[in-house]
């Protein structure tokens, strides 16, 4: 009975699907044949040293509240009063580990009480296997000669964390109980998570001065999101069971958030601080355009002389760092579940561990606090005990690559750009406004739903606004191509290491290096092997988005009941089948996810993407950061990214949700 | 970033409180300095940072930071001095005409050009190539997956205000603007085009560092006279030669310090500047480093910037 309702399911959703498909490729040809004679009108073109009354208006309102900075009371009492508590916090977190202070020329704290203290933090917060992961990932820094950057680019990062939680996970709690709340802040931390950074660098130092506290305030808007959202996430998916049983004993409101919500809600407020973690150690290099001490300063020097291999091990500390606060945070959130089950004896151990590491780093402190040697890490000045030959070696790989692989190169850049992008980009950029529009409603109406129509024409109808449609659509484009490439990705490898742990655990290291690494430390070497093009943007955006869309559809793969997969297998399916009919089609959720994602991250290059031949929105935000007529422009270029987002995320989640929707009632009928 | 006389020697001895160690001769107290991002300019900041500290025991404060956002820094007394400056007639408008924060403080001897180069293999192979009458006849050899057909035009720092996309309008050049976006895209597509015998024509400027290793030649376009850039729209001449020029804080330019004296004074050549700019970007030697080098074999030069 069930397999034939379940077939009798399958066979309506191929029958509901059948014409959905047939109506976007109608529309689009229809689009196509109306291009022919329509192509090059009301395009809305823009050139790019012109700006619109919009853009100049937006540069006078920059004037005017440089002009008043200084001379207003609003500005003394308000932003000065942040500006001097968060450089408060920032100067000491930096005395205590990376800068000379109190006389001394020297920090507090010397390389080998910091080792010290982190390791005993990470075996008290996690276990003994990340505790060992620390000390090696904590030494690390000072063998590639970059002990004092990395700790300025720690003190900055904590000091970022600390008030992200400061804010973050109370704002999360009450979002968690209060729908409006929770309305309310969505789209604001939308806004803060696509804005991109170069938008606001620059009038950050307007109100907040050049100095520590302006490179926080970047890192944190940039980071406070995952925190809130995932606070609030998990505050919400406390079963309702525990809640009632917890009101049927009479605890209060605040007793029942004190003793229920919060207790159990712990490891996903857990892994939202590990998010705000990543999310600020991605920040380094962007701040130090406006100069945040750093590791990201050393990669942005080697930048202007192109010097791929310092840039890389100034990437690669950042990458450690990641990887150790990674595995600690994680560590932690596995222990808040697993400290109940330990028994006496294995607590015991523990707490002998403990105390002996608690010595060994009040010794260790007391050595660094005190004597040269333990105080500056030993080895020499540049480069330390490894990193100048690291560098070395890296320049020379990269040197090889770029001069013999670049004829293969240029062919695969061509056959992308002459095949794929080049004809997509005149379709949309070079199309009416108005028939992109209505393609664009068109066709989230058939895969969304009626629902998503108003939020896409305020979409369209705001770029429309922003005076930059064109370069909006250039962007697109490429972005489209970018993540078809990052979902071709997603799903051969994904499926690749949802099928196998060794696969899995080849490969995950790599998609984590590629996730935190800088995007400026490998710019260099795709400029060299693909040129100043779209191209190499697009490459750019897949190393970053493609990570996650693997790690996605992975993960769904591995979703899929083993005895589901046996069964298919014992009745004679060869593996493609299995793959085919089988796994990805119970993975859905998470494939569309990875799509979702996958397009969110690749949008999140775009200005990276600008500064090596995109051109288009990214070059306009740069642009406007560098060039004072044109930051107007800029800030509008800005808004349109955002307007994308808003845009290609609502609806493809509005799909995702309809799709999964009409998939469970296919499964329930 | 601090440069400071450090108290420590050998291994195993203690750390000593640095106190006032070092009395400073003159009142000289905390200069800030900005330092753009270009090799050129950090070469500059390099060598008046060194002097400032060793010979005049001030505290140098080295801030990196874009332009735009160094010309905030005087208005707040974030940023004392602004090394090798560019132009930028709108930020002097706003910083020391309107709000007068700051203040012009002589040229730095540098003398920049902006315009259009190709790599040195294009010029000997088709040495016509240098005059912009001949642009069209190779048009279609620098064509790209990017440039829509035409000939490539190759763009690179956003920093910089640009008329060529006005330029290829009003000389009828059969070329499309293309943004590199960075002054990294531009180097290396440069680089590339050198190494791989590539077709490349596109924006460049002196004194860079980059040039010591690929001796760029520059395209001549129709002469610059005074005036004839005076509208964006119509242009149809090469850019004018910018003198690099220094501006400081008001508050610094009153305060009397040395240091003040020092940057006022200061003037070098682009061989002095390229240099020092080499020994940082190709050489790999620390700013303070390559300043030290310069200062020891040019004495006669910066003698004379200590006067008052």
């Amino acid at each position: 009975m069930t397999t034939l309702t379940g077939t009798a399911g399958a066979v309506r959703r191929r029958a509901g699907e059948l014409p959905r498909s047939a109506l976007v490729g109608a529309v689009v040809a229809v689009w196509v044949l109306l291009w022919i004679p329509l192509h090059g009108r009301a395009t809305l073109a823009l050139s790019t040293s012109e700006l619109s009354p919009l853009h100049e208006r937006l540069n006078d309102l920059r004037d005017a509240v440089n002009n008043t900075r200084g001379s207003s009371p609003v500005f003394s009492a308000f932003f000065d009063v942040i500006r001097e508590a968060v450089d408060a916090l920032t100067v000491f977190l930096q005395s205590l580990i990376s800068q000379p202070a109190y006389g001394r020329p020297v920090p507090l704290i010397g390389w080998l009480g910091v080792v010290a203290v982190a390791t005993l933090g990470a075996y008290a917060a996690g276990n003994l296997r990340v505790a060992v992961l620390t000390a090696a990932g904590f030494t690390s820094f000072g063998l590639l000669g970059f002990w004092q950057e990395s700790m300025d680019t720690l003190a900055l990062t904590l000091a970022a964390v600390l008030i992200c939680l400061a804010i973050g996970i109370p704002l999360g709690i009450w979002a968690g109980l209060s729908d409006r709340l929770n309305r309310l802040l969505t789209p604001v931390l939308d806004f803060m998570q696509t804005m991109p950074t170069f938008v606001y660098l620059a009038p950050l130092t307007l109100f907040f001065l050049i100095g520590p506290a302006s490179a926080v305030i970047a890192t944190l808007v940039y980071s406070l999101p995952p925190v809130v959202r995932i606070t609030a996430h998990g505050i919400r998916s406390v079963a309702p069971t525990s809640v009632e049983a917890g009101t049927s004993l009479g605890a209060t409101r605040w007793q029942l958030l004190r003793t229920v919500r919060v207790p159990l809600a712990k490891r996903t407020i857990v892994l939202g601080v590990n998010q705000t973690v990543m999310c600020a150690l991605s920040m380094v290099t962007i701040a130090a355009l406006i100069d945040a001490p750093g590791l990201g300063q050393v990669v942005l020097r080697a930048l202007q002389t192109l010097d791929v291999g310092t840039a890389f091990s100034a990437g690669l500390a950042i990458v450690i760092m990641a990887i150790v606060l990674d595995r600690v945070t994680t560590a932690a959130r596995d222990r808040v579940e697993t400290r109940y089950r330990l028994g006496p004896r294995a607590r015991g151990r523990r707490r002998v561990l403990l105390a002996g590491l608690g010595v060994g780093t009040a010794v260790a402190l007391y050595l660094s606090y005190t004597y040269v040697w333990a105080a500056y890490f030993p080895g020499p000045e540049s480069g330390g005990v490894v990193g100048a030959q690291l560098a070395t070696g890296v320049t020379d790989v990269t040197d090889w690559v770029q001069l013999h692989l670049g004829a293969v190169t240029d062919a695969i850049r061509n056959a992308i750009s002459y095949g794929l992008l080049n004809p997509l980009q005149s379709l949309i950029a070079e199309s009416p406004w108005y028939l992109v529009s209505a393609v664009v409603l068109a066709v989230a109406w058939i895969v969304a739903g009626p629902r998503i129509v108003p939020t896409a024409a305020v979409c369209l109808a705001l770029l429309v606004g922003t005076g930059l449609w064109q370069e909006a659509m250039v962007t697109l484009s490429a972005t489209l191509v970018a993540t078809v490439i990052v979902m071709a990705l997603g799903l051969v490898v994904g499926v690749w290491m949802g099928r196998s742990d060794r696969a899995d655990g080849l490969v995950r290291p790599t998609l984590d290096a590629a996730q935190v690494m800088p995007a400026f430390v490998y710019l260099v070497p795709f400029l060299g092997l693909f040129g100043a093009s779209r191209f190499t943007a697009i490459v750019a955006a897949v190393v970053f988005a493609a990570p996650v869309a693997i790690k996605l559809v992975a993960d769904g793969v591995r979703g899929v009941p083993a005895t589901v997969v046996e069964a298919a297998t014992s009745s004679g399916s060869t593996a493609w089948q299995v793959i085919t009919k089988v796994q990805l089609p119970l993975a859905r959720q998470s494939v569309t996810l990875a799509a979702n994602q996958g397009l969110i991250y690749v949008l999140s290059m775009v200005v990276v993407g600008g500064l090596v031949g995109a051109g288009a929105l990214g070059y306009l935000v740069v642009a406007g950061f560098s060039q004072s007529d044109l930051y107007g422009k800029g800030l509008a270029a800005g808004v349109a990214v955002v307007l994308l987002g808003v845009l290609l995320d609502r609806t493809t989640q509005a799909a995702a949700r309809r799709f999964d929707a009409g998939t469970r009632r296919g499964k329930d009928s | 970033m601090t440069v400071g006389a450090l108290a420590l020697t050998g291994c195993g001895s203690k750390i000593e409180d640095s106190g006032s160690a070092t009395p400073s001769r003159a009142a000289c107290g905390t200069v800030n300095i900005a330092v753009n991002p270009w090799v050129g300019y950090q070469a500059d900041a390099a060598v008046i940072a060194y002097l400032a500290t060793n010979e005049l025991g001030c505290k140098v404060e080295k801030k990196n930071l874009t332009e735009e956002v160094s010309w905030q820094g005087f208005g707040t007394g974030a940023v004392d001095v602004v090394l090798e400056n560019w132009g930028h007639d709108d930020l002097k408008k706003t910083y020391i005409e309107q709000q007068g924060v700051a203040v012009e403080y002589g040229s730095t001897g540098n003398k920049g050009i902006i315009g259009w180069y190709v790599p040195p293999w294009l010029a000997q192979q088709y040495p016509d190539i240098t005059d912009w009458n001949n642009l069209n006849k190779y048009a279609d050899k620098f064509k790209t997956s990017e440039s829509g057909g035409k000939g490539q035009l190759l763009l690179g720092d956003p920093s910089f205000v640009t008329n060529d996309e006005a330029l290829v309008k009003n000389l009828e050049l059969n070329f499309k603007v293309v943004y590199a976006g960075s002054e990294t895209a531009l180097i290396q597509a440069f680089r590339t085009a050198e190494q791989q015998k590539q077709w490349m024509i596109g924006y460049f400027y002196e004194p860079q560092w980059f040039l010591n290793e690929v001796k760029l030649v520059h395209v001549n376009l129709p002469p610059y006279t005074a005036g004839c850039d005076a509208d964006p729209k119509t242009v149809a001449c090469d850019y004018a030669p910018y003198d690099l020029d220094k501006i400081v804080s008001k508050k610094f330019a009153d305060s009397g310090s040395p240091a003040a004296a020092l940057v006022k004074n200061f003037q070098w050549t682009n061989e002095h500047q390229n240099a020092v700019a080499l020994d940082i970007a190709v050489n790999k030697l620390s700013d303070d480093d390559a300043a030290k080098k310069w200062v020891e074999a040019n004495r006669d030069v910066w003698q004379a910037w200590l006067k008052n």
